[in-house]
């Protein structure tokens, strides 16, 4: 049965933000509901602004269906400018990629998301002069470049109501008192310093303008090579050894250049091998992890397996699913990230060797791997205000570039990829293998991703801190309208209410008991950890383990890179990283200490959260992991109602009654995608494949065999 | 008494069932494929194996019932050189392999060799089982789980359609059979013998289950054979006058039926019932089955196949058995359901993928069969009764490892029942601890449940006399199989989404014996749900004593002293 009901001609108006701007709009679009392969969908008008697409429903008038999940800024039709990803046309039933000037306009219209949403508008009903503009509207509001000050964030920020927005505990690192307290915290202020070199940004406009540096840097180096060479401080560990990053110097052609660069470097090294420094482990990321331009090739095949159009589609590709999944890299890129991040961790842990980190310009891979350094040895970057500070601290200051890497202008694909998605889809394999450890969700993370296509908040919007502060002020626009004032995405009330922000926070986490309790658990914790190895380490057998023949290249690549005089070449058994890693996982978790992420194949997971939640043949029904989160979420309302009743009672207040309204209703019958299920279908119909069975070539005289195989040899004798 | 049952004896360093008697021990080296060679100790029972290291840092134990044992190999010769290449080599039916090493003097390895041949193949040595010998006691009885009057009875059945027939009671119409039948009403005994010449094995199309609403059925039977449609059409004419439409399931491959046909096979033709539709589900035969296990045995025991892990696993195809497995099931629950028609199912012999769908797709239309009492009624009923050949599928006592009737399916079935409890973790009262628990003693023969072909065989053996049930032992302790997330819903068909996005190796169970991968015990989620209950029913019974010693002191209040109960009951219901 088909339901396509008539248009009805109705006025409806896109809600607009301040600072937006409608540009364009078509009216009697259809647009499909993508939930099966019929054409059944719904009319309304298609619109285009200076911040997003949208598509108004003619018919929506339904608004008793309020989703208990919604982002208040990007609704369910709406599209920002910055998260499509591609546009296709459809022309006499081939599909044609969208980008620059169009000849001929398009039946319909496919525009696939960064978040992996698909829409299908079909336009045969719309006028052709409508059909024009917002097609061509569309494609080049979207897709082609764009000076950075015609960004939507700068409209908005000049016409938005001057709210600062509700405090959080986030540390922006934007003072020196900020990176001040962060010495002190991780007890790094002995043999580190923040500096103030960079004010005016007279270092580099690379850098922030306050960072950390070894006591013992002199500003003159630092100034000398802009920066370059010189280590900069991420993170120390509780045993004081501390984790580094530095830019390389580029490849220089002239040898003098060189050779001064290399005495330079030797200078440095020396200085910060010297005690009290720790040993020092270098480890050059550009050459031990995948390049950027792998990751970006690996995440466009692995994205373009969720971006579905119909259910055809999906159960085509269901057979092969492993084989595809493998072949877009991608997991394993997780996995070798991951790997290089317990490598750093033992370095620190097990060695107390400082590992400096080095790569071209120290802001993608470095970010990648001391971020997720942290989030696996320190509990507080896996607090929500922990992990907004180390995302600030690490990535936003830290320099790492959104703008050129979500290619948020349409300048150069060259430049685009998936870095910081790296980092929160490697933080979610931590999240759901160890679900008490975090104080945020998966959702959090999902929410976080799709932030980075919203350009109200500055936070993504910027390559650096120099190029946020110098357009921050408006010089180049009219003089009154000052400086602007930036949203951050990490004030959670912009885009969720309070019920939605609800779920954000892990109703699993167990908070770090009182501050003098914990530390002397977390000594014992250490001393146990590193007592733990096992006495009866055999000779290696023949494992086919994770750390097979890796180990070995490892050790020599950081032997081979160390300083060789400062090298105490009696340490390091060959296997002390496996060692590490079974050690650990044999005992049992504290989920306020050291966290190690399992990564044989079977413990890598696809984030099917992020990846499968517009699919509706991937929804189960009343099934999922939030089916118990749900049932715990029932309960601790339920125990906390009846904390209240208690208060009461010890009170002998007769007040009213309590008013705790469970904030999953019915739940046994979510979906497994909430909460970004669009349409909760209420058909009971399952899902079936239609794919058919491949052949089993190499096995076809067991298939043509019966199942009552008789053995006549076996009774003759 | 430790978690299993077993009674540790005093003074003595091996767990001992009552009945088990120890054979013989002896200094072995353990070549664990994890940490290397282990020294220890290891004690032959006439139930199991048993190893303890000499070394207590870690202590390494291993604890294995000799009905998990495929195949006993010895390796090298007297003469080997090399180190620790003299010895043993056992194949489990539990994914796993042992290898022990032994001295080279004296022969020491004949005699290990010999007794452990002769205790774990029992049934090639003229040795009973285990589970005759067992004298375990438990609080309940196993054997009156499953009563299939009752389970009928639970059903609605008989009814105006359906009638209970006991033409089978001493298994004479079919030997492979129950003895009591659920039959079309009009169907008499006489045209039940005569329908059953035509089908295999005299397997002839019977009730399994009913729908409450619909009256929709679910029937199964056995391939037709050729040459019989015609008649057939009796039995058939009972089905129709119900108006229904009649669906079909031929578990085979479609190309496939030519071969059968040629073979003597039938399939039921679309021409010869005008009422029913026909489909062929493509699942494929046992010995396919068999090989897709082998693989998955290869990349994941000893170690993980790291570098290629997802197409290693495509590969052994084994998911996409499972997947296929699992479709079939949901077209028969969603034709029961949805298009209320009947439905009957057959492949070849009706006991081996017939039995997993009908099965499957009962547990997806019924709860009942997701209670941990449900489910043991179903395996009892479904596989148990309705022969499929446990005896000849797991090669119980058999020393024939490479006997060609061995086959993983009712593995199989557990792991889709696995996958379906991952889809849906509050849809089933029991956990996965019950489901590996079914599977241990599926092999260990500590047990009559899973022993020989047909109700028929084990009547004749007096199984329930002379043996236990592994229900017992589960009944006797099921909080320890209980899912604390169940939440009870009636008459909600359940279906799982048969996509690779969704199916996962059950790791937990397949690679359960590389200590690297390992699950955290308990599950953190269900430790915190599980405080979260106590701190809820602590909670409730410190306000009850509070509202008592309120009320007691207020006596006029009469708002307050209606609330507890209200309240308490009110939390009650909401669980």
């Amino acid at each position: 049965e088909i339901h396509i009901k008539e248009p009805i001609e109705k006025e409806v108006n896109p809600r607009l933000l301040p600072g937006e701007l409608l540009l364009c709009e078509a009216s009697t679009v259809y647009k499909y509901l993508q939930e099966d392969g019929s054409n059944r969908g719904t009319y309304g008008k298609l619109v285009c602004t200076n911040f997003k697409i949208s598509f108004l429903d003619d018919d929506s008038t339904s608004d008793d269906n309020e989703p208990q999940f919604k982002n208040k800024i990007v609704g369910e039709n709406d599209i920002t400018l910055q998260c499509v990803d591609q546009i296709y046309g459809v022309y006499d039933e081939k599909k044609k990629l969208l980008t620059g000037q169009l000849r001929k306009y398009p039946e319909k219209l496919i525009i696939y998301c960064k978040d992996l949403r698909v829409f299908n508008f079909c336009l045969r009903y719309t006028k052709e002069e409508e059909v024009k503009r917002i097609v061509s509207g569309i494609v080049h509001h979207s897709q082609t470049p764009k000076l950075l000050k015609r960004l939507f964030l700068f409209s908005y920020a000049s016409a938005a109501p001057n709210n600062t927005g509700g405090r959080n505990q986030t540390v922006m690192f934007e003072t020196l008192e900020d990176w001040r307290d962060e010495l002190q915290r991780t007890k790094g202020n002995v043999k580190y310093k923040a500096v103030t070199t960079n004010e005016g940004y007279r270092v580099s406009e690379k850098l922030p303008l306050y960072f950390v540096v070894p006591i013992c840097i002199s500003e003159e180096s630092i100034l000398k090579y802009e920066g370059r060479g010189i280590p900069i401080w991420c993170w120390s560990c509780h045993n004081g050894a501390a984790l580094l990053k530095m830019s390389a110097f580029p490849k220089e052609q002239d040898d003098s250049t060189s050779q001064m660069q290399k005495a330079f470097l030797d200078g440095i090294y020396k200085t910060i091998s010297k005690p009290p420094y720790e040993i020092l482990k270098l480890d050059d990321l550009s050459s031990s992890l995948p390049s950027l331009q792998d990751i970006q090739t690996a995440y466009t095949r692995f994205k373009q397996l969720f971006l579905i159009d119909n259910s055809t589609d999906f159960w085509a590709t269901d057979v092969k699913w492993f084989s595809l999944l493998e072949s877009t890299n991608w997991l394993e890129i997780i996995r070798r990230v991951l790997k290089k991040a317990i490598e750093v961790a033992e370095c620190l842990e097990i060695q107390h060797t400082n590992v400096l980190l080095i790569e071209e310009s120290a802001t993608d891979l470095c970010c990648v791997i001391s971020s997720l350094v942290q989030v696996m040895m320190d509990s507080y970057s896996r607090t929500k205000s922990g992990f907004q500070s180390l995302i600030q601290k690490e990535w936003v200051i830290g320099g790492h570039g959104f703008l050129d890497r979500c290619n948020h202008l349409h300048k150069s694909e060259k430049e685009e990829a998936p870095v910081f998605l790296l980092l929160l889809n490697c933080v979610w394999q931590l999240v759901q293998q160890y679900p008490p450890a975090f104080e945020f969700t998966e959702t959090y993370l999902t929410v976080l991703s799709d932030s980075l296509y919203v350009p109200i908040f500055s936070t993504f919007f910027f390559n650096s801190q120099h190029q946020r502060d110098t357009n921050k002020s408006g010089e180049s626009l009219k003089t009154q309208s000052g400086p602007f004032r930036f949203l951050t995405v990490w004030d959670w009330a912009v885009q969720f209410d309070s019920k939605a922000q609800a779920f954000l926070n892990n109703p699993l986490y167990a908070e770090k008991p009182k501050p003098d309790k914990s530390q002397r658990k977390t000594a014992r914790f250490k001393h146990q950890r590193q007592l733990s190895l096992p006495l009866t380490q055999a000779k290696p057998c023949t494992k086919r383990g994770f750390f097979r023949e890796e180990t070995d290249h490892l050790i020599k690549n950081i032997l081979g890179k160390r300083i060789g005089k400062f090298i105490n070449s009696s340490d390091e058994p060959p296997n002390s990283l496996r060692e590490f890693y079974d050690s650990w996982h044999s005992k049992p978790v504290d989920y306020h200490g050291l966290l190690l992420p399992r990564i044989d194949g079977p413990e890598i997971k696809v984030w099917a959260q992020r990846y499968l939640r517009w699919i509706p043949e991937a929804q189960l029904h009343g099934g999922g992991t939030i089916a118990t989160a749900a049932k715990i979420l029932d309960l601790m309302e339920e125990v906390q109602s009846l904390q209240v009743k208690m208060d009461e009672e010890h009170s002998q207040a007769v007040s009213g009654d309590v008013h705790s309204v469970p904030m999953l209703r019915n739940s046994a019958r979510l979906s497994s995608l909430f909460p970004f299920a669009l349409l909760q279908r209420q058909s009971v119909k399952p899902a079936l494949p239609t794919s058919t069975w491949k052949d089993l070539e190499d096995e076809d005289d067991l298939v043509k065999r019966d199942d009552e195989f008789v053995d006549l040899s076996g009774d003759m004798l | 008494t430790l978690k299993d049952g077993t009674n540790w004896e005093q003074n003595e360093e091996i767990p001992r069932l009552p009945g088990e008697t120890r054979v013989t021990d002896k200094d072995v080296i353990y070549m664990c494929p994890f940490n290397g060679p282990v020294k220890g100790r290891v004690y032959i029972t006439n139930y199991r194996l048993y190893l303890r290291s000499v070394e207590n840092d870690p202590v390494v134990i291993l604890n294995v019932p000799l009905g998990v044992i495929s195949r006993i190999e010895k390796m090298g010769g007297a003469s080997s050189r090399g180190e620790n290449s003299y010895g043993l080599d056992i194949t489990c039916k539990d994914m796993r392999n042992l290898r022990f090493a032994l001295k080279q003097e004296g022969h020491s390895r004949r005699d290990i060799f010999e007794v452990l041949t002769k205790y774990a193949f029992p049934q090639s040595h003229n040795l009973p089982f285990f589970a005759f010998l067992n004298e375990e006691k438990f609080p309940e009885n196993g054997w009156m789980v499953y009563n299939p009057m009752s389970e009928y009875r639970r059903q609605g059945l008989p009814n105006e359609r359906w009638r209970v027939t006991f033409i089978n009671e001493h298994y004479g119409l079919c030997d492979t059979y129950p003895s009591l039948l659920v039959v079309p009403y009009n169907a008499t005994d006489e045209d039940l013998k005569k329908v059953a010449a035509f089908r295999s094995r005299n397997r002839i199309p019977v009730l399994s289950w009913i729908h409450p609403e619909t009256q929709a059925v679910i029937m199964r039977c056995s391939q037709p054979l050729v040459g019989m449609n015609i008649l057939f059409l009796t039995e058939l004419l009972n089905l129709n006058l119900f108006g229904q439409t009649f669906y079909h399931f031929c578990l085979f491959p479609s190309q496939m039926t030519n071969s059968f046909l040629a073979t003597g096979g039938g399939y039921e033709g679309e021409d010869a019932y005008p009422n029913a539709e026909l489909f062929f589900l493509d699942i494929h035969n046992i010995h396919v089955m068999r090989e897709s296990l082998k693989k998955l045995k290869d990349i994941v025991y000893p170690n993980v196949e790291e570098s290629h892990w997802l197409s290693s696993l495509e590969s052994t195809h084994w998911l996409e058995h499972i997947k296929l497995v699992l479709t079939g099931a949901i077209q028969v629950a969603d034709k029961v359901s949805s298009g209320r028609s009947s439905v009957l199912v057959h492949c070849s012999d009706g006991w081996d993928r017939t039995a997993q769908l009908t099965s499957l797709a009962m547990l997806m239309l019924d709860s009942y069969y997701r209670t941990i009492e449900g489910f043991e009624v179903l395996v009892q009923k479904e596989w148990i009764s309705f022969g499929h050949k446990f005896a000849s599928r797991i090669g119980h006592g058999d020393k024939n490892h490479a006997d060609a009737d061995r086959s993983p399916i009712f593995l199989q079935f557990i792991d889709c029942v696995w996958q379906m409890s991952k889809q849906f973790p509050t849809a089933f009262e029991f956990n996965e601890q019950f489901l590996i628990t079914i599977l241990d003693h599926l092999y260990s023969c500590r047990f009559g449940t899973f022993l020989y072909n047909s109700e028929f065989l084990r009547e004749k053996e007096k199984v329930t006399e002379k043996t236990l049930s592994l229900w017992s032992l589960i009944n006797s302790e099921k909080s320890k199989y209980t899912n604390p997330f169940y939440s009870k819903e009636l008459n909600r068909a359940l279906y799982p989404v048969a996509s690779m996005r969704h199916l996962e190796l059950w790791v937990n169970y397949y690679i359960r014996w590389n200590p690297r991968i390992r699950q955290q015990q308990p599950n953190p989620v269900e430790q915190r749900y599980m405080e979260l209950l106590a701190l809820r029913d602590d909670y409730i019974r410190r306000l009850e004593e509070l509202q008592i010693t309120n009320n007691s002191k207020i006596s006029n209040s009469s708002a307050s002293s209606a609330s507890p109960s209200q309240m308490v009951s009110q939390v009650q219901t909401h669980f």
